[in-house]
């Protein structure tokens, strides 16, 4: 053994903190609390009581009331509705960047851990070279190049999240290809192909899902920060970060919803991806030993 | 035993040692009783889950999570088992020392040897410079050529067995009255075995340390033990001098072990598996735990558990054996 | 080298180097159709490298190896080649708890080996999984649990189950039997002695244990830093070394009386 090989999924560092919540009931709460968001995404337009869209200038920051539940923006739109139809673009991103750098860091992380020597040489320094430029950075110069919009920002981060999930399938899958019931059924007369989806894929895969899952709520932080900056997505689409600039201007106006409640639901929707991504690695390192 | 024996260093006396139901049926020790005198090397001897390694582990008040004990560990008369954090402590650092098998678990890899080897005697007291020199004079004493260069390396310059003698030397430097030693060679290779234990037996005759040495190996504990203890089911079921054991064993599991055991003179029988498997934690037999492998089982032994009683000159747990059996 | 062609296994000056070290230097041996080779040596000696390149899991630098004069030597060109090859020499791991996929149940596993090397239906693969069960004295309750119900010595049985599914010429036992209990051990070591007698595989046993040669092998190796520094018949080579090594070797086996003082003079 030369190197050492991580098999605990890359956690920020501000999120480490985390861990000392525990993990019986808040694991279950966040459970829920994911579960909530994704089902109030799928049914955003049925669950809305507005159009998140529809300017109504006459009830601009119009405080809680019966006819607006969490208020109006200075447009006069209904916060509610919005923050329904946010969760939408809200996680749609993240969806798009976690699936594809899962895909594309696994399929190199793995041809990386099997095939060893040039292959591994160039997928490792093309993984430190893209891990050396920050994913917001990146996001950002694509953007000034293509105009801005989602689809450049989900591209950035997607390539921005490949290594994250790269060498961390190249760590683990490297540990797996060296235990022995991978080297029998490759003594057996499987190809390398069929081993590695068959039996090393499923193997690994907990540990992955584990990591995606803490990137989801990283990527929607930063989706939200990049709409936020005005780069994401574009008012007058319903988005989270988008309403919290949109929200600036009305907390020096004394009201603070506009742009407290999309804070809270994406502070709630990260530290919840945090919380079961650390639960779920946490799992997997107990029944490992 | 004369009269002139030395008195013993440490007495296990019926230890009872239970973990929670829903994690074992059995007791994974039941009424282990053993005695390691001044001098003495005394062998535990057993196969996976017969419960020696947890028996030598009580010896350091090391016991595992939630389990509930019965019994008396007594080191130089005092019992391990209702000491306080402090004394406990203070026993591991002066009275006991243990030798894992492992050599590279029990050192921090990020700290130079010397500083492992020091650690435990500044504590005590002893200055920084005594202390270096005392480390330098117990690498010399395991064998290791250069001790000066050896305590400014890390635990990885190290091979295996060169560690595992830094680990040795590391037990001896609070000049322990008990060394206990759990399968301390087993991760080795058969020569460096060889040195590893031909220090063991020096340092125990020049300074008179008793010591448990723990082996599966019963060819091992044949070559350096006075007595043997061998262990099935959590229960001591066979003890005697080790010429007598393996001469005249009067426990059938013991005739078992010494036939399935592979033996390297020319001509020597084929080993001869025992049937079966070991016991596990979750099977609680209500007779004699061996019954169901064994070849001289009868009716009674599914039903009875046999005490240990003095067979020759030692003492085995069986039922047969009171009637005379021939192994 | 003669052009008739040899029957058995016949390794030539096979070599492995990673980086400046040499791993394997020029390992020559021949395992007869149906004999039993041990190859004895400590950590680092080489022996697990060796056989490693027998069953293709390392790349050898440089020699060759034959199995009745096909040379297999070279990377397989293609799927026919490497199940071939996968018929022919067979390995059973040290460990029992690191060698068979934690998800897939012990019928699964002797079912997939059938799948890929025979034409056999599901029916007749069943009954062959009982068959191959059965001889490594395993039950029906064996072969629907998972690798984690079983204990070592079973999982063991499996491993092996598992190697003879595909009827290899050579089976290739690397310590197989070292992290088993000793009772369980000798069960083994019959189990394998039987399967032998009776369906005539060459063994190959790598081993750091000199008694369990004893009782095992016909002929045996003794490596030391990679290369052969002493060969021949078991009871030759244990009951009259001729190298020093075997010697020392032999004289640090404990047993009674052993003084492993006088084994090493070195200080």
């Amino acid at each position: 053994m030369t190197t050492t090989l991580t098999t605990v999924p890359y956690r920020r560092p501000g999120l480490r903190r985390l861990r000392l919540l525990g993990q019986g009931p808040l694991f279950t709460v966040s459970v829920a609390v994911l579960a909530l968001l994704v089902l109030v995404a799928v049914f955003a337009p049925l669950l809305a009581p507005y159009d998140p869209e529809a300017l109504d200038l006459g009830a601009s920051l119009v405080g809680t009331s019966g006819d607006h539940l969490l208020g109006t923006d200075q447009s006069g739109r209904d916060i509610l509705s919005r923050l329904l139809h946010g969760a939408r673009t809200g996680l749609l991103g993240p969806l798009l960047v976690v699936g594809v750098s899962t895909l594309l860091g696994t399929l190199l992380g793995v041809v990386a851990a099997w095939r060893g020597g040039w292959a591994d040489a160039i997928v490792s320094r093309s993984m430190d070279l893209i891990f050396s430029i920050p994913g917001l950075m990146m996001a950002i110069l694509l953007v000034a190049v293509t105009g801005p919009g989602m689809t450049a920002p989900v591209i950035a981060m997607a390539v921005a999240y490949t290594p994250y999930v790269g060498r961390l399938v190249r760590g683990i899958a490297r540990q797996e290809k060296a235990r022995p019931y991978i080297e029998a059924y490759v003594v057996q007369g499987w190809s390398g192909w069929t081993v590695c989806v068959r039996h090393l894929l499923p193997n690994i895969a907990p540990t992955v899902f584990a990591q995606s899952a803490m990137n989801f709520g990283y990527t929607l932080m930063d989706l939200a920060a990049l709409s936020f900056l005005g780069f994401g997505v574009q008012p007058p689409t319903a988005d989270w970060g988008t309403m919290i600039n949109e929200g600036q201007g009305a907390v020096l106006q004394g009201a603070m919803l506009p742009a407290l409640a999309p804070s809270v639901c994406i502070v709630l929707a990260v530290v919840a991806f945090g919380i079961v991504g650390e639960g779920l690695a946490d799992r997997i390192a107990r029944r490992e030993k | 035993m004369n009269l002139s024996t030395p008195p013993p260093v440490l007495e296990i006396d019926r230890l009872e040692l239970r973990l929670p139901d829903d994690r074992a049926a059995r007791p994974i020790l039941d009424g282990v009783s053993l005695t390691v005198r001044a001098g003495e090397t005394v062998g535990l001897v057993g196969e996976s889950g017969s419960g020696k390694s947890v028996a030598c582990r009580s010896v350091l008040g090391l016991l595992p999570k939630g389990s509930r004990t019965a019994g008396q560990v007594r080191v130089n008369g005092a019992d391990v088992l209702t000491m306080d954090r402090a004394r406990l402590a203070a026993l591991r650092a002066r009275e006991v020392a243990m030798v894992f098998q492992d050599p590279r678990a029990s050192v921090n890899p990020l700290r130079r040897v010397g500083d492992f080897l020091t650690e435990g005697l500044r504590a005590s007291g002893t200055p920084a410079a005594r202390a270096t020199a005392r480390a330098e004079e117990l690498l010399d004493a395991v064998g290791i050529r250069d001790p000066r260069g050896a305590l400014r390396r890390h635990p990885h310059q190290f091979s295996g067995g060169m560690l595992q003698r830094v680990v040795i030397a590391a037990a001896l430097a609070a000049e322990p009255a008990l060394l206990v030693a759990d399968e301390p060679t087993t991760a080795l290779d058969v020569t460096t075995q060889a040195e590893v234990i031909s220090i063991l037996a020096r340092l125990r005759a020049e300074r008179g340390t008793g010591m448990l040495f723990v082996t599966h190996d019963l060819e091992l504990a044949s070559a350096i033990c006075d007595r043997v203890y061998v262990m099935y089911a959590g229960r001591i079921v066979e003890t005697r001098s080790t010429d007598e054991l393996f001469d005249r064993p009067r426990h059938p599991y013991t005739a078992g072990l010494l036939a399935c055991t592979p033996r390297i003179e020319a001509g020597a029988p084929a080993p001869r598996p025992i049937p079966g498997r070991p016991v596990s934690l979750a099977e609680a037999p209500a007779g004699c735990p061996f019954a169901a492998r064994c070849a001289h089982a009868v009716a009674r032994c599914a039903e009875e558990k046999p005490e240990l009683a003095r067979h020759g000159e030692g003492f085995a747990a069986c039922l047969r054996a009171e009637e005379g059996i021939r192994l | 080298m003669t052009t008739v062609v040899e029957k058995g296994l016949v390794v030539d000056g096979l070599r492995k180097r990673y980086g400046d070290h040499l791993a394997v230097d020029g390992v020559s041996f021949a395992l007869p159709a149906g004999g039993s080779l041990a190859i004895v040596g400590e950590s680092g000696s080489g022996k697990t490298t060796t056989v490693r390149m027998l069953v293709g899991l390392e790349r050898a630098d440089g020699g060759t190896v034959r199995l009745d004069g096909k040379d297999r030597s070279a990377r397989p060109r293609n799927r026919a080649e490497r199940l071939a090859r996968a018929r022919d020499v067979q390995m059973v791991f040290q460990d029992p708890y690191l060698s068979l996929d934690p998800r897939i149940s012990v019928s699964g596993c002797l079912d997939e080996v059938l799948r890929l090397h025979t034409s056999l239906d599901a029916a007749a693969r069943r009954a062959r999984v009982a068959d191959l069960l059965d001889r490594v004295g395993l039950g029906a309750r064996e072969a629907a649990a998972l690798p984690r119900g079983l204990s070592g010595g079973q999982r063991q049985r499996v491993a092996i189950a598992r190697a003879l599914a595909v009827e290899p010429r050579v089976l290739v036992l690397d310590e197989a039997v070292a992290a088993l209990d000793v009772s369980i051990q000798a069960q083994i070591l019959d189990l394998l002695r039987e399967i032998r007698r009776e369906a005539g595989i060459g063994y190959l046993f790598v081993t750091h244990d000199l008694a369990v040669v004893r009782h095992v092998a016909d002929d045996v190796l003794v490596l030391k830093s990679g290369q052969v520094v002493e060969s021949g018949p078991v009871d030759r080579v244990l009951g009259a070394p001729e190298h020093p090594y075997t010697r020392l070797l032999l004289n640090s086996v404990p047993r009674r009386g052993w003084d492993p003082a006088a084994v090493t003079d070195r200080f």
